[in-house]
């Protein structure tokens, strides 16, 4: 198949999990990477090491560890910055999560009566609740892009809806739920033609496609270390340094002040001033080493091979009677997440009959209700790929289906 | 195919997730209630109609998993006619089931068809959908009792 990445098999075995056999003795068939990605060898290894033998706290500590320990930290702001192609290394900032720098950005941007935030109706819960309480806090209208019925944004009223009111126009790169890949750029420059703050949801197009923040010109991103091959309890919020500069902190708490007095207290310039207490500092190493691992790869290989087994599951799902896919058919125009419905059978049914047959997908509203609602569905199956999926994985899921429909007596 | 999961979907299970009693909302009734698994976005509206101490009906409106589905079918099969405080008892006797992982023998006499759900005590994912429709009965039942003494 053209596309896959050439050394397949050698990649998979950078991923130990991926030999675990569950009951019954199935093989893992893991197609559960936008929910969380597996981690490679070399990840598990580096945050073995540092808390093996450089373990300390960071930034604090006058002593070799602490000074190994702050290195290996810094190190990793360094690689994320290289990842990102950030102009500056002060405009990481690590957060728990994907959603801790989305709600750090909603909680700081100035909002009041009279202006307005727009998002997108295919945005996750993260990009949606975070808005709904600061205009609920602040007074502000928030505004949403529809979407069309083969899930992409509708931008048919979008001179209405970004207007010079608009504060902030915050958006997701690539649906988790659709896997519609937006136009980032054209959102971008509308944004920035009323002078409104743009802020992209990159946690589902980290993983597969190349993140160039000065290419895109956004003034705001955020990603999820636990599916770009790291591990969980580490996000990233990049922003661009004049703009983290003039945001009020939003924890408050050691490592994030110049001084204090019982009166008052002046701050740290970013990334300090955001990053209150001890950070998760493992997490950290291991997000470096985890972005340093995709870029050894290649962003570009990991998106041809993404878009290979994303066009064969297509192909696949479309071969089972009664599936229906959500979102675009075309691969090109989609991340490797595919929800889809098979008539008959609820999402819980299929995931449960597959998960017997050792293979590991999705079922739910994947934390984006307001995207199903749109299109009439409560649930759906989702199944999600990586640079370690194979042709055979989709084979296996595929004929899971056909034996979920003969087990529940469908069709 | 995997014992465990024969085991999960029984019969009886897809028999009536296939044909659901009592499913649709009716009136009269003293209470109404909607809820939620925030999970997995299975839904249940539920209504009770009480009368002398009686569970006269229950009607419900469901979206959901076979299981969230036959175990409100299920449920109320088992509480509809029934006095209040026994169908309490059936309902804390199904919730020690759920609650068993997998180590609770079912009593037959008191559970019916309801002793089918055995088997999805050993599927920790599944017990609250089992229970969906269950939780919802007892709240509801609960207002209509509460209004019923207040009136």
């Amino acid at each position: 198949m053209e596309g896959l990445l050439p050394d397949l098999d050698v990649i998979r075995k950078d991923f130990p999990i991926l030999e675990r056999v569950l009951a019954g003795g199935q093989p893992l068939v893991y197609l559960d990477s936008a929910n969380t990605s597996q981690k490679p060898q070399v990840v598990i290894d580096t945050m073995v090491d540092h808390l093996e033998r450089h373990n300390a706290n960071i930034a604090r500590a006058m002593h070799q560890l602490g000074a190994e320990s702050t290195e290996a930290y810094e190190g990793a702001r360094d690689k994320v910055a290289t990842f990102l192609n950030a102009p500056s290394r002060n405009e990481i900032v690590f957060t728990k999560n994907a959603t801790e720098a989305l709600n750090l950005l909603a909680r700081t941007i100035d909002l009041g009566p009279g202006d307005n935030v727009v998002i997108t109706e295919m945005e996750h819960h993260s990009n949606i609740v975070s808005w709904q309480l600061a205009c609920e806090r602040s007074g502000a209208e928030l505004r949403w892009f529809g979407l069309t019925d083969d899930g992409r944004l509708d931008l048919s009223n979008a001179d209405q809806l970004v207007d010079e009111h608009t504060k902030v126009l915050a958006f997701t790169w690539v649906s988790n739920m659709l896997g519609t890949i937006n136009p980032v750029t054209d959102l971008v420059a509308r944004a920035k033609a009323v002078g409104a703050l743009s802020v992209i949801d990159a946690s589902q197009a980290a993983p597969q496609l190349t993140v160039d923040v000065q290419a895109v010109g956004c003034d705001f991103l955020v990603f999820t270390g636990h599916k770009v091959c790291g591990p969980t309890g580490i996000g990233v919020l990049w922003g661009r340094e004049e703009l983290l500069n003039e945001l009020p902190p939003f924890h408050g708490g050691g490592e994030m002040i110049e001084t204090v007095t019982m009166a008052r207290s002046t701050y740290a310039k970013a990334p300090h001033r955001f990053e209150a207490g001890t950070p998760p500092i493992v997490e950290a190493v291991g997000l470096g080493c985890a972005v340093d691992y995709l870029g050894h790869i290649g962003l570009d290989a990991i998106h041809r091979h993404e878009l290979a087994i994303t066009a064969y599951a297509l192909e696949g799902l479309q071969s089972v009677p009664g599936v229906t896919i959500l979102g675009p058919l075309d691969a090109a125009e989609r991340g490797g997440a595919i929800s889809f419905e098979l008539d008959g059978v609820h999402p819980h049914d299929i995931a449960q009959v597959l998960d017997s047959r050792g293979v590991a997908v999705r079922a739910g509203h994947h934390c984006a209700k307001p995207a199903h609602a749109r299109f009439g569905v409560q649930s759906t199956t989702r199944m999600s790929s990586y640079l370690y999926t194979t042709p055979a994985e989709i084979d296996a899921l595929v004929e899971g289906l056909h034996h979920t429909r003969s087990y529940f007596k469908v069709g | 195919m995997s014992a465990e999961l024969d085991n999960l979907y029984q019969e009886i299970i897809l028999d009536h997730y296939k044909n659901p009693h009592h499913k649709g909302l009716r009136d009269p009734f003293e209470s109404e209630v909607h809820h939620v698994n925030p999970t997995c976005g299975d839904e249940v509206t539920l209504r009770v109609h009480l009368a002398d101490g009686v569970v006269e009906d229950v009607s419900y409106d469901s979206v959901g998993c076979s299981i969230s589905q036959a175990s409100a079918s299920v449920m109320a099969d088992l509480v509809i006619g029934k006095p209040v405080d026994e169908a309490m008892s059936i309902h804390q006797t199904f919730l020690e089931l759920m609650q068993g992982k997998g180590n609770v023998e079912p009593d037959e006499d008191v559970l019916e068809d309801g002793i089918a759900f055995a088997g999805v005590a050993k599927f920790p994912a599944r017990v609250k959908c089992a229970l969906l429709s269950w939780m919802a009965w007892k709240d509801a039942t609960t207002q209509a009792q509460t209004e019923g003494v207040s009136s």
